[in-house]
């Protein structure tokens, strides 16, 4: 399991970004050639972002590469270069069924002619569009390079044509309907990122309203925002306790060769311990059981 | 390869070069202004030469203003200028 | 002879005399005599005051070779240094000496005085601008004697060199000498190092820009101290006066250097009630102070004092009720000024109180924390806050060594590489505070504690903070921009860094 709690953009043609890319903390960080990056520069960066990630390790941090949309001039070109790199993944944005299908195909050219593995190049997804949304199921279905599906808030409200409001009541039924499809696919679920760097209150309660409705982690547009990001997708130590006391408890009820047992007067059944397992497995990743 | 228009690249920056390559015939020449002329000056000029070398160009006028760019952000500002200038 | 920091240190400088050398920040334990000081008697009939700078020159026992001072309240934007030095210049003398607390950008005109032999010496705690190159260059007869604060109040106070005439800008004055500098145009807030000028100096001028009716009722240097006061039009520009204002910094790698800071304090066990607390005015620095009053709001923790140099930002921290008391030696900005001509918990003090290693009891020695800034940092901790990366003065200890002597926890806080520059260097050009008294170094990519701290190594060994040795941090930072070549000098030197305790730590060489 990968921990994305957050996942930080950083600008593509910036070198003082590129190699301090893992001093923030972030789980993940995108290098972006698209929004970032000025028409005339594509290029530049994506020789920058090449030289970069062959010189610099970036340790555990996830590294990932968001291209240029397929409807771009820029797109194949950047799958071409970029895909060799091996990436943690790519990131495609606008996405849909049908682009994944290009990308799909040109991933597994790309891993030919280089000799990697078929399927290591992994893909992350970025729903930004109302089509996108709607087929967002077809999108992870048509490949298990997805790993991830991350929701682009700011494109997709202007795709609604609807205003962008801090308390993200418009996204909602994109935000349901993303992380079903993605629990349903057993893929991660990242939230859009919340554009007032100030705000820390108004982040950490739409990160919270994100969790709260599925998402596992957010996307961070300045690595201000990971701090308080981390803090509501980390298990708290209350939520760590109960979940060492829901595994102490099924290790007794075994010993005694019960199936189903009790705790704090409450029945604990399969998703109560899966819940458990999972919240361990995080405070586990991040460090916080001793 | 030879450059066969003028082409820049990089910006002025902290941590960043800004490259410009002139069209030249004798070979290779490069006049350079950095923040970190004396501890680094000649060793910046080595990697522009070899990149420019690894890429076939034996003759250019390199003008570049370094703001303490490492050695691969050089390189890729380099290519970058030389893929445009071609 | 390499002294026991392993720095080069003859026994003899031509144009400075005998070395002292250092042997340790805490060896120079003998009392110290204080100078004798000849007060003069005036009558009742005696007038100080005067408006005409030139007949008042007229009057003061001017001379070839005399040592005079000035103090850097009104930081770059100053006027007094260099019209006093114009008119001493005009009337031919030569082979002087400045003592001036700091000298600025706008104190270029001194360049010439400097080629001109007009001034042939120098006295500072800080020196940037087109002075500290033209020292870097050689240019100055004499080797510049670089102290600190606090060493800038020892020097005078045990009379091992004496100020002739004093130049003290006053903000504010009366016709009598009753002197503060929080009102009038060109207010600079708190006079910390004025005081060593008007107790020590043979003759004190104050100049001021705002004479107001005898009594001044707010005094900060009283008249007994004063022999003349000179009214001007202006002895400052308001606009460069406050020109020490900083920003936090809004660089994510600095923010994150902060944020780091601020864990390590709260992990350290001297975040607690009653703690004292001080930063340097840098980017980084204000950007912990803004943190730590974060933590220490919701934990609720009441500080006693924070001092310095003081800014807005920490005026802010006392206003949240943080802090019991600030003592200020020098304000950096408006809302510092404002608060200390209002709030009486806003306490002056002179450099002597803030950092004389040489008296009963400096206010440095009371220092739980306090956050520095360094140009370099070397894998012995010794810190280099006097030149840059090329190896001219662009600065100088301030109150550096003399914080990190006196406080408990000594942070060093800085990106590790920034374009191309690596903190941290196997030996730093020049040394400025030695690594004895430096305790942590903070930057992006980790934390290293100084291996003399066996305690904080103890309680942080199982800290999930990003620890590493300066070994570590050093390494990494030279994979990422290569091994520089080293600074070349010539064999001439130009400066002298003198430790608190008078000893020499380090010289600077001309530049190549």
């Amino acid at each position: 399991m990968k921990l994305r709690r957050t996942m930080l953009f950083m600008p593509g043609n910036n070198p003082g970004m590129l190699q301090t890319a893992d001093t923030f903390g972030a789980d993940s960080v995108i290098f972006d050639l698209e929004d970032a990056v000025a028409l005339t520069e594509k290029d530049a960066a994506r020789i920058l972002v090449t030289e970069a990630m062959r010189t610099m390790n970036y340790g555990e941090t996830e590294v990932v590469i968001r291209i240029n949309p397929l409807s771009s001039p820029f797109a194949m070109t950047d799958i071409d270069k970029m895909a060799r790199l091996k990436p943690d993944a790519i990131l495609l944005p606008k996405a849909t069924p049908e682009d994944m299908e290009i990308l799909k195909k040109e991933l597994e050219r790309i891993e030919k002619e280089e000799g990697f593995e078929s399927g290591t190049i992994k893909v992350h997804a970025l729903v930004e569009t109302a089509y996108g949304v709607e087929t967002v199921y077809e999108t992870i279905k048509s490949s298990n390079r997805i790993q991830a599906v991350l929701l682009g808030g700011e494109d997709l409200a202007a795709d609604l044509a609807v205003k962008r409001t801090k308390d993200s009541e418009e996204l909602f039924y994109a935000r349901t309907k993303v992380v079903n499809a993605c629990k349903a696919l057993k893929v991660d679920a990242i939230d859009t990122p919340f554009t007032d760097t100030n705000d820390y209150e108004g982040l950490a309660g739409d990160s919270r309203k994100a969790k709260m409705l599925g998402f596992s982690g957010k996307l961070a547009i300045n690595p201000r925002q990971i701090d308080t990001i981390h803090e509501v997708y980390s298990p708290t130590k209350q939520e760590i306790n109960n979940a060492l006391r829901v595994m102490a408890a099924k290790e007794e009820a075994e010993k005694e060769g019960l199936g189903v047992f009790s705790l704090d007067g409450k029945m604990v059944d399969l998703p109560i311990i899966n819940r458990a397992i999972q919240t361990l497995e995080i405070a586990e990743m991040i460090g916080l059981l001793d | 390869m030879t450059i066969n228009k003028p082409a820049k690249c990089g910006t002025l920056e902290s941590n960043d070069i800004f490259v410009m390559l002139t069209p030249s015939e004798n070979g290779i020449s490069i006049e350079l202004e950095s923040v970190v002329e004396k501890q680094f000056g000649n060793h910046i000029k080595m990697v522009i030469e070899e990149k420019l070398k690894d890429m076939g160009i034996t003759s250019v006028l390199v003008k570049a203003q370094d703001k303490g760019a490492l050695d691969y952000t050089i390189k890729a500002r380099i290519e970058g200028a030389v893929k445009r200038g071609c | 002879m390499k002294n026991i920091l392993e720095r080069e240190i003859p026994e003899f400088i031509e144009g400075y005399g005998n070395v002292k050398q250092y042997k340790g920040y805490l060896s120079n334990k003998d009392g110290v005599i204080k100078k004798d000081f000849k007060f003069k008697t005036i009558s009742a009939q005696d007038s100080k005051l005067h408006t005409d700078l030139n007949k008042l020159m007229d009057k003061l026992p001017l001379k070839d070779g005399m040592v005079v001072s000035f103090h850097h309240h009104l930081r770059n934007g100053d006027f007094v240094l260099n019209m006093v030095m114009e008119e001493i210049e005009k009337r031919g003398y030569k082979n002087i000496t400045i003592a001036a607390s700091s000298i600025f950008p706008c104190h270029k005109g001194l360049v010439k005085m400097i080629e001109d032999k007009v001034v042939t010496q120098i006295y500072a705690a800080y020196i940037s601008g087109p002075v500290a190159e033209a020292i870097s260059q050689g240019k100055l007869e004499r080797p510049a004697i670089m102290h600190t604060h606090g060493g800038r109040a020892r020097i005078f106070e045990s009379g091992e060199r004496t100020i002739d005439v004093a130049f003290m800008a006053a903000p504010t004055s009366d016709e009598y000498g009753n002197i503060n500098g929080v009102d009038g145009k060109s207010a600079c807030g708190a006079l910390g190092y004025a005081h060593t000028d008007a107790e020590l100096a043979n003759i004190v001028v104050a100049i001021t820009d705002n004479l107001v009716e005898y009594p001044n009722t707010t005094i900060e240097i009283n008249q007994t101290l004063v022999d003349y006061v000179l009214v001007v039009d202006a002895i400052g520009n308001p606009k460069g006066i406050v020109s020490g204002t900083t920003q936090i910094t809004k660089n994510p790698i600095g923010l994150k250097v902060a944020d780091l800071t601020a864990k390590f304090i709260e992990e350290s066990g001297y975040l607690k009630n009653g703690m004292s607390f001080q930063t340097g005015a840098g980017g980084i620095s204000l950007a912990v102070a803004a943190q730590l009053k974060n933590i220490m709001k919701r934990k609720e923790i009441c500080g006693s004092f924070a001092s310095g140099g003081i800014t807005g930002y920490i005026v802010d921290m006392y206003k949240e009720g943080l802090f019991k008391a600030l003592f200020d030696v020098q304000c950096f900005d408006l809302d510092a000024i404002k608060s200390a001509k209002e709030n009486p918990a806003h306490i002056t003090m002179s450099a002597s109180m803030y950092a004389n290693a040489n008296n009963k009891g400096a206010v440095v020695n009371k220092l739980d924390v306090v956050i520095l800034g360094a140009t370099e940092i070397d894998t012995n901790f010794n810190v280099n806050v006097t030149t840059g990366s090329n190896g001219v003065i662009m600065g100088g200890s301030g109150g550096h060594s003399d914080t990190a002597a006196g406080s408990k926890l000594c942070i060093i806080v800085s990106q590790l590489v920034n374009s191309r520059i690596s903190v941290v260097k196997d030996k730093v050009t020049t040394l400025t505070t030695p690594g004895e008294t430096v305790d942590i170094l903070v930057t992006e990519r980790g934390i290293a504690i100084n291996p003399l701290r066996k305690d904080l190594l103890e309680k942080f060994k199982d800290s999930k903070l990003p620890l590493k040795t300066i070994e570590e941090l050093r390494e990494i930072a030279r994979n990422m921009t290569g091994q520089e070549n080293e600074i070349e000098f010539e064999d001439e030197i130009v400066a002298v860094v003198e430790y608190r305790d008078g000893t020499v730590v380090d010289t600077i060489k001309k530049v190549k």
